[in-house]
């Protein structure tokens, strides 16, 4: 079920090898690339966070060839890189899937339910934390705090945001995902994939149209005391779509899961009649 | 004619003070032409026409504190940049939000990033820096990009770049994608990630303002603090004033979260309190009761029901044995375990734990190791003192905030809940049912 690589074992033996270089067309493609990421800063070492989001744009995670085009980017040693790509929890150090799906279990996400929804997904993916499944398509992780605490339980799919999130939503979250079907975050752009998502993290407008003002300016949660302030009257489940006002005859086609609407779409489930509750239960 | 003055003083209308997010609900908020609309980047031109000494003593004046956590005075930060000194200034913009519960930044900068934008180049201009930097967290990529969008916006409009305004300003603003790392929220362990290297807080003094990025005076501010300056540019000191108390002024962004009916966030004069909040959004979820809650953040010491009306402003937190922090209110109802909360807090804290200093490294792992057996009922009852014990070895002798920040949980939840924390001994196993506290325990007769 998991994706290893060998180039996590541990050797005490013989000093590893040199990393392979890239390709020269790949890597005279990069360079440019890095070249205008280190233009950005008055100290050069400073464009080594974005450069490593960059090779992992490459490559899907960072490798011992791409930390080395790091280091000679930037006249630096392997060692100096690996320690700061080996620090921050960002950089995969394996190959992973295209969609990386990481559900928050801190506190109030876990307590709102983010632990059933994590110990759904296991189950349902038949994968552990930091796993892929067979496909390469789904990593499943799970996550700290994302500082979207008022629409917990919160799934982040490549840093997107998936809000309000049930066990059974976030289940047909992830089938779409190894199916293909087209995905909408509540927050974030329509999917791209892991390797797309590091190319932004590296400083590198997304360039599809809409991208940027997709999902609209803020979410519902954003807005209840701006609505409050108002004078409109109290919550109007402006909160939680979900909610018993939810339409109970939704369209099944209707890509669920990037709705955070699990309540009234688990009715529409023909093989999930119950809703989480009974689902989840004892 | 006269309206019933109690009930008016008591709505949300009277109680809330939306500014930075008063028209978040437009469509396209985050664009330059929306808030050209709601007049922004009038308070650059204010700005810009006085003296960049008189714009620091300005925002000195209004009371304007740091919204990140500490309520260190902004304008006073500001005024500690040398002058003068031949070296290259630098502000840098902490948007590493990450503190668990804290959730005011990420959708500030979603909706309306401009005002950050805006707040950025006269914080420049008053410390004469010609080069600023947002450090963003990097697991918010929608944000990131409506950021990557609005500093191109802000470019193209001549707010960013050469003669900015016609007023000699120059001044480059380049966002930087941070890579997962709570301890890059401590300002020091920024500016060593925003070097290029690991995450770690360095020794102070020299303080950033003195040695900060690239050993510069730097001033490093929170996102919201810095986007709180152009409204008090544009509407003035004494309306700012006129809001929160003398040693508290102005508005805040209050996050609510948890077991409510309404999470989201609310824009208030600071000193608001919970019960205010909680009365107008229709309270805890129907048939709960508060149980605890976190006045700012994981980090700040947690509180009980019998702290509702504690003032939420930096001098009435801490007078009832907390701290402000990050206005993150996360609130938890009967059915929550506080053990369980504590437990995964702590867990948090040892995965975030930089490593540099020793109590701070093994001390939250000792922590985990201790209250991950108590929750699963093999503690013992000297397992609390140790607890303590162990969460004063930290507290105040770790190398960062980081450090006090775990031992807050533990000593408060004690303090408030060692019944609890026995009961788990006694009973050898948690008394609570998790599935009662989920979002969805209450919603069985929805699809009934």
């Amino acid at each position: 079920m998991t994706t290893s690589s060998s180039e996590q074992g541990v050797s005490l033996g013989m000093p590893q090898l040199p990393a392979p270089a890239y390709p020269d067309d790949v890597r005279a493609r990069l360079e440019a690339d890095g070249r205008e990421i280190i233009a950005r800063y008055p100290d050069s070492r400073s464009a080594l966070l974005p450069l490593l989001h960059l090779v992992q744009a490459e490559e899907g995670h960072v490798t011992r060839t791409g930390q080395q085009f790091c280091a000679d980017l930037l006249e630096l040693t392997t060692a100096e890189v690996a320690a700061v790509a080996t620090f921050y929890s960002m950089y995969r150090r394996r190959p992973s899937g295209d969609y990386q799906v990481g559900v928050c279990t801190n506190t109030l996400c876990a307590v709102m339910g983010g632990d059933a929804i994590f110990e759904s997904l296991q189950e349902h993916l038949g994968v552990g934390n930091g796993e892929t499944t067979d496909d390469g398509k789904v990593t499943l992780e799970h996550i700290e705090c994302n500082a979207a605490c008022d629409f917990a339980p919160v799934v982040m799919v490549n840093w997107e945001f998936f809000d309000n999130q049930t066990p059974a939503s976030a289940r047909r979250l992830v089938d779409d995902l190894r199916t293909g079907a087209p995905v909408e975050p509540t927050r974030g752009a329509p999917m791209c994939t892991f390797k797309e998502t590091a190319r932004i993290l590296a400083g590198f407008p997304d360039e599809r149209p809409g991208a940027v003002g997709a999902s609209g300016g803020a979410g519902p949660a954003s807005l209840v005391g701006l609505r409050l302030a108002r004078g409109e009257t109290a919550p109007a489940r402006v909160v939680h779509p979900r909610g018993s006002g939810a339409p109970q005859d939704q369209s099944p086609t209707e890509h669920l899961s990037s709705h955070d609407a699990p309540q009234d779409t688990s009715a529409s489930d023909p093989a999930h009649p119950a809703g989480p509750v009974a689902e989840e239960g004892e | 004619m006269t309206l019933a003055p109690e009930l008016k003083d008591h709505s949300p209308e009277k109680l809330l003070a939306p500014v930075l997010s008063a028209f978040w609900d437009e469509d396209e908020s985050w664009t330059l032409d929306t808030y050209r609309r709601h007049e922004g980047y009038e308070g650059l031109r204010k700005a810009l026409a006085m003296s960049p000494d008189d714009l620091i003593a300005y925002v000195k004046d209004s009371g304007l504190r740091g919204r990140g956590g500490a309520g260190f005075p902004t304008g006073m930060k500001w005024q500690f940049i040398p002058q003068g000194d031949g070296k290259p200034h630098y502000l840098v913009v902490n948007a590493d939000e990450s503190e668990p519960g804290t959730c005011k930044d990420i959708p500030l900068l979603f909706a309306n990033p401009h005002s950050l934008i805006e707040g950025i180049v006269i914080a420049c201009y008053a410390i004469r820096s010609s080069h600023a930097f947002i450090y963003l967290r990097g697991e918010v990529v929608p944000v990131l990009r409506r950021l990557h969008e609005a500093v191109r916006e802000a470019y193209a409009a001549g707010y960013l770049g050469e003669n900015i305004l016609g007023s000699g300003l120059d001044l480059q603003l380049t966002v930087h994608a941070g890579a997962g790392a709570y301890i890059c929220g401590e300002e020091t362990a920024l500016l060593d990630s925003l070097e290029g290297r690991r995450g770690q807080p360095r020794l102070r003094p020299p303080f950033p303002a003195v040695a900060g990025l690239y050993a510069c005076p730097t001033v490093v501010n929170n996102v919201e603090s810095i986007a709180s300056v152009p409204a008090i540019l544009q509407k003035g000191k004494e309306w700012f004033r006129s809001m929160g108390s003398e040693k508290s002024p102005g508005f805040t962004l209050y996050s609510l979260s948890g077991h409510v009916t309404s999470p989201g966030q609310y824009e208030a004069p600071l000193g608001i309190t919970l019960r205010q909040l909680l009365d107008m959004s229709g309270g805890m979820r129907a048939g709960h009761r508060l149980k605890f809650w976190t006045p700012g953040g994981s980090s700040t010491p947690m509180f009980t029901d019998e702290h509702l009306d504690v003032p939420l402003d930096y001098e009435g937190v801490g007078a009832a044995g907390s701290m402000l922090g990050t206005k993150a209110l996360q609130c938890f109802d009967e059915t929550t375990c506080v053990v369980r909360a504590v437990t995964r807090w702590t867990e948090f804290y040892a995965h975030e734990s930089c490593g540099k200093c020793t109590p701070c490294r093994e001390g939250t792992y000792w922590l985990v190791q201790l209250l991950r057996d108590i929750e699963a009922g093999k503690g013992a009852m000297s397992d609390l003192d140790k607890l303590n014990d162990i969460a004063d070895n930290i507290n105040g002798k770790s190398f960062c905030a980081l450090g006090d920040g775990a031992a807050s949980p533990i000593f408060s939840s004690l303090k408030y809940f060692r019944e609890e924390y026995e009961e788990h001994i006694t009973g050898r196993g948690c008394p609570f049912d998790p599935a009662k506290s989920t979002a969805w325990a209450d919603r069985t007769e929805v699809n009934a």
